[in-house]
This record gives structure tokens, C-alpha cells and sequence, in this order.
């Protein structure tokens, strides 16, 4: 089949944060009639590559062609008049009207004196909904339908309205198996149409499922493009983390030293989490003076299951323990008190508060070792304070400085801080190295072994594969929402891990058990 | 002006900046002073002072509470309501006995803050919403108890706690005062004030570090109606009589309006007690100072309006959208 011309070239992109190059130089061409997955991990530039090309973001270097013309957005808005839609973007969505006038929008069929012509607009809309082989009444609000269908009726509606690009972000990371199937139906159709699509997934057997071509983003840069039919699992999955197959393959292994570490009982042993969609059948456990890590791919439920222990994810099904005692559930107070520490993924929205300074981010919840009666011992604040600081070598001007002025590292070490003070037996690290400097980085890892040898059990999470290896001496592999492997001692190696990524069957979505 | 100057002036106008956000609402009060010193006879008299004392105390006190739930992030408007609810209870249960009445009045102020306490912290209910709902029923249930009449009280206890001084001061100023230095005792020393800093900054971390949020949510709104139920009872003892329709009657704007203009960011993370109590003396004294210069209340009132937009506009965060 002949390709034709690219109906949306993007060229040398580039898009810079202040002090981050979010996307450098990155091309990607997308065609008539073929699926372009575009996939990446958290980081990678796959956001802000879309935003470029929907007009969010304007580009500091790089030019967008669409249909052989150049083309510059001021806004989404542009974007899309010009024929490039994306989905979840609802802007012209009115939940309270119904799927009829939503499609026609803008566009009614009239009868004069500025009335629409109900009945026409109802059989138009039913007409293509019937093309699509979408199975809902016209005639209903549109809030009324499910989260599926809405999305479909909006990919419907641009399609309509001459859409020639349509981008697709994780459209199906809410839906149910069959609503996927029916979404997949509907992006067929439009393949066959002549649309060039752009599907974000992080989901490889959708993307062997439906995707005709492949661009991987890592680090901002491109790594990759070529057809789906081209690359296996293992090759996909090894150019998202960066990890060379040959290169694994012939090195072994790069096991981690466990001699000399006291490894002893379970401190905390998770069994069966589940929550609708996002964990099934969960079960982990870390004893002390080990590090445990969970490898998986965004999305795969990393964060969820640490979320699920320490309380602040609903769970549907499941029990933790610590240290032999059953932990209430959706407790993060509970979970403290008897142990548990979680240092969030996400530092700024949920770790440190912003308002308050260094000394008390720190002692925040430092209960009775600084305080007597509820009175907040100053001395004591500073003995402790002053312990961390110089234990983490936290950078600080002075103890009373407001803990946003800190860098990244700094923060993260303010958040470390902030759980040692408690004295865990088990503590959760969630992307404890993400976005900060290489020399902190090297500090925070060496902390967290250092702090394994001392007894603590630890639950070790990195979107860095390599961290996961080099740091864990036990690692659970998962995938949609479940566990599909466990790598112990020497077992642990990139290959390993990714032959599980790329290969273990999860045949449905986690269901609530 | 040279590149390498322009950062300097920055700085300084950054600066000047926080310097005023943060202590405007001082150099405000003094300078409304100096001009009553100047301008306005009798100003400087004990009888004046002892009134506008007595005048501002109840402000205070439902302001100290509304300091404490927008530190939070949240907002209370039912403290009017609650202070009607407060000396409904005292016009019922003053003829058994005072103190019986003032209990029964802060009781009333406690079971209202379990009642906003519990809408926002366990049922998730926004603020302003959860408020609203005793903001329209708690008069409504004031004026059923005392049949909707203005009730007169005769009661000597009361009376002195209305109209008596302690070392020329009146009661209900000294009282005020001494809730001003436990609230600021609270917020600098205690775990409790770090927590209620810390949920109001960032609600998600606080959580995450295992703070138990509910409660301490719960506990604010507590505090904050048993504020307003004080305040209502200092009210109902002063004026000797009970009228449910008008004790407290739009008490939440000023109390709001105190601890806006006193520094404490709507945003929450904050509580600036001491500024709180200057935001209370400032607002009294603008007001008065209007009315004694013979401007109708209509022209008074648009006046504070503009200072309350002033100081929101002070707040917000410079460089922020």
C-alpha cells in the first residue's frame, strides 16, 4: 500500500521549561489511514509533543506541517478548526444536551426563522452513530451516557467536522474490555477513511493490537519510529527504558551484593489488593534490612499498590500487616502509627507543604519526640531538625527558610527527613530519585542502602529500570494491575524483567475480585 | 537602566512588597489612628477607648475562630448564626440560672461545630456549602426558642459580665484578649497549630504524613463555633435583651473580613492571629471614625468594602496568575 503524503509532519521539534528541555528535535510523521502509537514513560515528552501539535504550547524551535502547509496554532481552538482534534479535550462538549445535539453542534440542520429542525438533526446524528456502529439513543443527554461512548461521540463529531488528524491520549485507560473493543471499532473505521491517528497507550498489547507504526520518546528525545509489525515486545520495551536487548542479553546479569545485610522477617506482607481496574490480586512482601522493588511500566500499578498499603488508595479487597498486626484500612494515620512511611511520587502536590518552613516540613509529623503536653518543644525541633540536616547533608540556608526555595533534592531529602523522624520499620519510596540532580541522586541511594542495613525494610519504586536492578534484592514484576513475576538474589536482571513486562499473559484487565 | 543593575530593583520592590503584604494591616491601624488623634475629638478619652473595646470584643473572638478555618482553607459562615443560636440558649435558661445559661450556650456553640465539623471532614462537603446550611437554619431554630419575640433579661450576673471593667477594662475585652493570646499560643506552639497550618497548605501532604486530618478539621469548627457562641452570649449580656434576628446579623463579613485584611491568605497554610486582632481594631475603627465624621452607614459601608478588596488584592501571590 502506498503511504501517500504525511498528513501531519511535525519537524525538529523542541519545547524548553526553564531549566528542562521537555522535547529536543523530535520529528514524527503521521499518515493517511495508519495508527501511530506514540508511547514513553512518565517524562519522556509525550505530553508536551501532543501540545505542540494541538496548540497548547507554542514551539521554541521546529516547524508542524499539515497536509504539505505550514501551519502555527495560537491555541487549541485553532488546532482544531484546522482539522486536528484531540480527545478528552471536551471543550466542545455539553453534558446537559443530548448525543444528537452534540454532534451536530454548530451545525444544525434548519427550518427558518432560526429554529432547528429537531427531527432532522435526531435522524442525521442517528445516521452516523449507525456508521460508527455506536449503539445509543440520540435523543439522550450526553452526561447520561458512559465515559466510552461520550468519548466516541467526540471522535465522531470531529471526524465530522473534517477532523484529518485525530489524537487519541490514553483513551482507554477508563474503559471497560468491551467499551475498548467498541473504541477500537470506531478507530478502525476512521483508519480506513483515510484519518491519521496518534494513539497514546502505555498498554503494549493494545498497541500489537491495533497500531500500524511506532514512535518511542524517551528523555525528550526521539528513540525510535518504525512499524509495529517490525519490533517485538521485548525490543519495544527495552527502547522505553532505554536498555539495550543485546546488550543485557550478553552482559548477565547485574546482580546487587546482598552479603552482610540481616535480612529477617516480614515487616510488612500485603496479600490480595485489589480495586476495580487498577490492582488485582496483589500481594507483596519486604522484610527487614531488605529492599524490595516493583518493576512494571507506567500505569502497571507501581504506585497503587504503595498507595493501597500506606491507605490513601481506596482498596476493594486486601490485607496488610505489619509486623504481625492487620492495619486498618484507608488509614495513612494508622499506617504511620504503626510503622509505615510513604514518601510520595509526586513531592510538590503531596509531599511538602509549601506554607511552612524547613524545621517544621521536617518535625511535621514528628509526634511525642518533639513535643510534650501538645506544646512543640523548640530545642527538641532543633535537635532533631539539626540531626537530619546534617545525616542527609540537606542543603539550607537556615532552618526557618520556606522549604519551597529548596531544589528538588533538597526537597526530597526535607520529605526523607520527614519519615525518619518517626522512626518507621517499613518505609515506601516512590520515585525517591526522580527529577533531581545526579549528585543527590547518588546520596538518596546510598541513604536507602544504608538505611536497609541498618534494619529498615524498604519498598523501592523507579521508573529507572536500572535503579529497580541495581538497588533491590528482591523485585516484583507487575502489569496491569497485577504481579506477574518475582525475581529474587541473582534471578534480578533487566532481561529478566522485561521478558516478564513483554510477555506475561494478563489476559483481561484487572477485574474487582 | 543596564542589564546588569535591573536585578537589584527587583529585589527591593519584591521586598517592599511582602514587607507591606505582611504588615500593612499595622501601618493601616496606626495611621487611622494618628488621624482620629488629630482629627476627631474626644478620641483620646478612656470612655471612648472602653467603648470601642467593647464594641470590637465579640468581633475578635468569632474572627480568632474564622483565623483558625480559613487556615484550614476553609471558611465558616454560620458564626452569626451560631451566636443566635448562643443567646437563644441564654434567654431560655437564664431564669434557672446564669451560669446554667452560659453553659447551655456553649454547648449550643459545640454541637453547631460538630455539625459544620462533621459535613466537612467526613462527608467531604465544601466549606462554604457545609456553612450555609446552619448559616440559613440557625437563626431560624434561635427564633423558634424564643418564639420569634425579642426577649428582655434581668439577670445581675449577666449584667456584670456585660457592663463591668477589670482594671478600667471591660470584661468582655479582657476576654477577648486572653482567647487572642491562647489562640496565638496554639498556632505558634502546639502540634495542633502545625496541623491546622500544614492541612490548610497542603491538604494532600498532610495526609500523606499521616496527620489525622478529620479530626483536626473537626476540632477547628468546633473551636470556631464555640468562638461564635462566647462572642453571642458577651453580646446578649451587654445589650441585657435577646433578639435572635439580629444578634450577629452579618458578624461572618466582618470576622472574614479581619482576618483577610489582618494577613491570612483565603488560600489557607497561614494564621496570623496577631493580625487577625489589628484586622478586627482596624475595621471598627474606620467604620466609626466615618460615621463620627458624619458620613451616612451606606458610604461607610462602601468603604469597607474597598479595603477589604485592597487587602485581598495585597494577598494574592505576586508573579501567581
Amino acid at each position: 500500500m502506498t503511504r501517500g503524503e504525511p498528513t501531519l509532519q511535525a519537524i525538529d521539534l523542541t519545547k524548553r521549561f526553564p531549566g528542562v528541555t521537555a522535547l529536543d528535535s523530535v520529528s514524527i510523521d503521521i499518515y493517511p489511514g495508519e495508527v501511530h502509537a506514540l508511547v514513553g514513560e512518565n517524562g519522556a515528552g509525550k505530553s508536551t509533543l501532543i501540545k505542540l501539535i494541538n496548540g497548547v504550547y507554542g514551539a521554541d524551535e521546529g516547524e508542524l506541517r499539515l497536509e504539505g502547509e505550514s501551519v502555527a496554532f495560537a491555541g487549541p481552538r485553532q488546532a482544531w478548526e484546522a482539522g486536528i482534534s484531540t480527545t478528552f479535550q471536551e471543550i466542545n462538549l455539553e453534558p446537559f444536551m443530548t448525543v444528537a445535539q452534540n454532534l451536530l453542534l454548530g451545525r444544525e440542520p434548519m427550518r427558518g426563522f432560526g429554529l432547528v429542525d429537531v427531527k432532522k438533526m435526531n435522524a442525521d446524528a442517528a445516521r452516523l452513530l449507525r456508521r460508527y456502529g455506536i449503539a445509543v439513543d440520540e435523543r439522550r443527554p450526553l452526561g447520561s451516557v458512559g465515559v466510552a461512548v461520550q468519548q466516541m461521540i467526540a471522535i465522531v463529531r470531529a471526524v465530522s467536522t473534517d477532523a484529518k488528524v485525530v489524537i487519541l491520549d490514553e483513551p482507554t485507560s477508563s474503559l471497560e474490555p468491551n467499551e475498548v473493543e467498541q473504541l477500537f471499532r470506531v478507530i478502525r473505521i476512521l483508519r480506513d477513511d483515510g484519518v491519521a491517528l496518534l494513539y497514546v497507550s502505555h498498554d503494549l498489547d493494545e498497541i500489537f493490537e491495533l497500531c500500524d507504526q511506532v514512535t518511542v520518546l524517551r528523555d525528550g528525545w526521539r528513540v525510535h519510529t518504525g512499524p509495529v509489525a517490525d519490533i517485538t515486545r521485548l525490543e519495544l520495551v527495552a527502547t522505553m527504558l532505554g536498555r539495550d536487548v543485546q546488550d543485557v542479553r550478553s552482559s548477565g546479569k547485574t546482580a546487587f551484593d546482598i552479603e552482610g545485610r540481616r535480612i529477617g522477617e516480614p515487616v510488612l506482607a500485603a496479600s490480595g489488593l485489589s480495586r476495580h481496574r487498577v490492582l488485582s490480586d496483589v500481594t507483596v512482601d519486604v522484610r527487614a534490612g531488605e529492599v524490595v522493588g516493583l518493576a512494571g511500566l507506567l500505569g502497571s500499578g507501581r504506585s497503587e499498590t504503595v498507595q493501597g498499603i500506606f491507605g490513601l488508595l481506596r482498596l476493594d479487597d486486601g490485607e496488610i500487616k505489619v509486623n504481625q498486626v492487620v492495619l486498618k484500612r484507608g488509614s495513612p494515620a494508622a499506617a504511620v502509627s504503626e510503622g509505615v512511611g510513604l514518601l510520595p511520587e509526586d513531592r510538590k502536590a503531596e509531599g511538602i507543604v509549601p506554607t511552612m518552613s524547613v524545621k517544621d516540613n521536617i518535625t511535621l509529623a514528628a509526634g511525642r519526640s518533639v513535643a510534650k503536653w501538645g506544646f512543640v518543644s523548640s530545642s527538641k525541633v532543633e535537635e532533631i531538625v539539626g540531626k537530619y540536616v546534617d545525616r542527609l547533608q540537606i542543603k539550607v540556608t537556615d532552618l526557618d527558610q520556606s522549604v519551597g526555595e529548596l531544589s528538588g533534592g533538597n526537597q526530597q531529602k526535607v520529605l526523607l527527613a520527614r519519615l525518619l523522624c518517626n522512626d518507621p520499620d517499613v518505609v515506601l519510596l516512590d520515585e525517591p530519585t526522580r527529577g533531581i540532580d545526579v549528585g543527590a541522586k547518588a546520596e538518596i541511594q546510598a541513604l536507602i542502602d544504608e538505611l536497609a542495613v541498618g534494619g529498615l525494610a524498604v519498598i523501592l519504586i523507579s521508573s529507572e529500570l536500572e535503579d529497580v536492578i541495581e538497588g533491590s534484592n528482591r523485585v516484583f514484576v507487575l502489569k496491569e494491575g497485577m504481579v506477574v513475576g518475582e525475581l529474587q538474589g541473582e534471578a534480578i536482571s533487566e532481561d529478566a524483567v522485561m521478558d516478564l513486562i513483554a510477555h506475561a499473559v494478563t489476559d483481561t484487565r484487572p477485574e474487582s475480585a | 537602566m543596564t542589564a546588569v543593575t535591573s536585578p537589584a530593583p527587583a529585589v527591593t520592590s519584591e521586598r517592599t512588597w511582602r514587607f507591606f503584604r505582611e504588615n500593612g494591616v499595622y501601618l493601616a491601624l496606626a495611621a487611622v489612628v494618628l488621624f482620629n488623634l488629630i482629627a476627631t475629638p474626644n478620641f483620646a478619652s478612656l470612655r471612648n477607648a472602653q467603648l470601642q473595646l467593647v464594641q470590637v470584643a465579640p468581633v475578635v473572638i468569632v474572627a480568632l475562630g474564622m483565623a483558625l478555618v480559613i487556615g484550614t482553607a476553609g471558611i465558616d459562615l454560620s458564626v452569626g448564626a451560631v451566636m443566635a443560636l448562643a443567646a437563644a440558649m441564654v434567654a431560655v435558661f437564664v431564669e434557672q440560672s446564669p451560669w446554667l445559661a452560659i453553659g447551655m450556650a456553649l454547648v449550643a456553640g459545640v454541637l453547631a461545630g460538630l455539625l459544620n465539623g462533621s459535613l466537612v471532614a467526613f462527608l467531604g462537603i465544601q466549606p462554604i456549602i457545609a456553612t450555609l446550611g446552619l448559616f440559613v437554619a440557625g437563626r431560624g431554630i434561635a427564633l423558634a426558642f424564643t418564639s420569634g419575640r425579642l426577649v428582655e433579661i434581668f439577670d445581675p450576673t449577666l449584667a456584670a459580665l456585660g457592663q463591668n471593667r477589670l482594671w478600667g477594662v471591660p470584661i468582655a475585652a479582657l476576654l477577648a484578649g486572653l482567647l487572642a493570646l491562647a489562640t496565638a499560643l496554639m498556632v505558634r506552639r502546639t502540634q495542633f497549630g502545625r496541623k491546622v497550618i500544614a492541612i490548610g497548605g497542603n491538604p494532600r501532604a498532610a495526609l500523606g504524613a499521616g496527620l489525622p486530618v478529620r479530626r483536626v478539621l473537626l476540632i477547628v469548627y468546633v473551636i470556631c463555633a464555640g468562638f461564635a457562641a462566647i462572642a453571642g452570649t458577651l453580646v446578649t449580656a451587654r445589650s441585657a435583651a435577646v433578639d435572635p434576628s439580629f444578634v450577629g446579623l452579618l458578624i461572618e463579613l466582618s470576622a472574614i473580613t479581619a482576618v483577610v485584611v489582618g494577613g491570612t491568605p483565603l488560600s489557607g497554610g497561614k494564621v496570623r492571629v496577631l493580625g487577625t486582632v489589628a484586622g478586627a481594631f482596624l475595621m471598627q475603627l474606620v467604620f466609626s471614625t466615618l460615621i463620627r465624621h458624619d458620613l451616612s452607614d451606606a458610604d461607610a459601608r462602601m468603604v469597607q468594602a474597598a479595603i477589604i478588596i485592597a487587602a485581598v488584592y495585597f494577598q494574592r501571590d505576586r508573579g501567581a496568575k
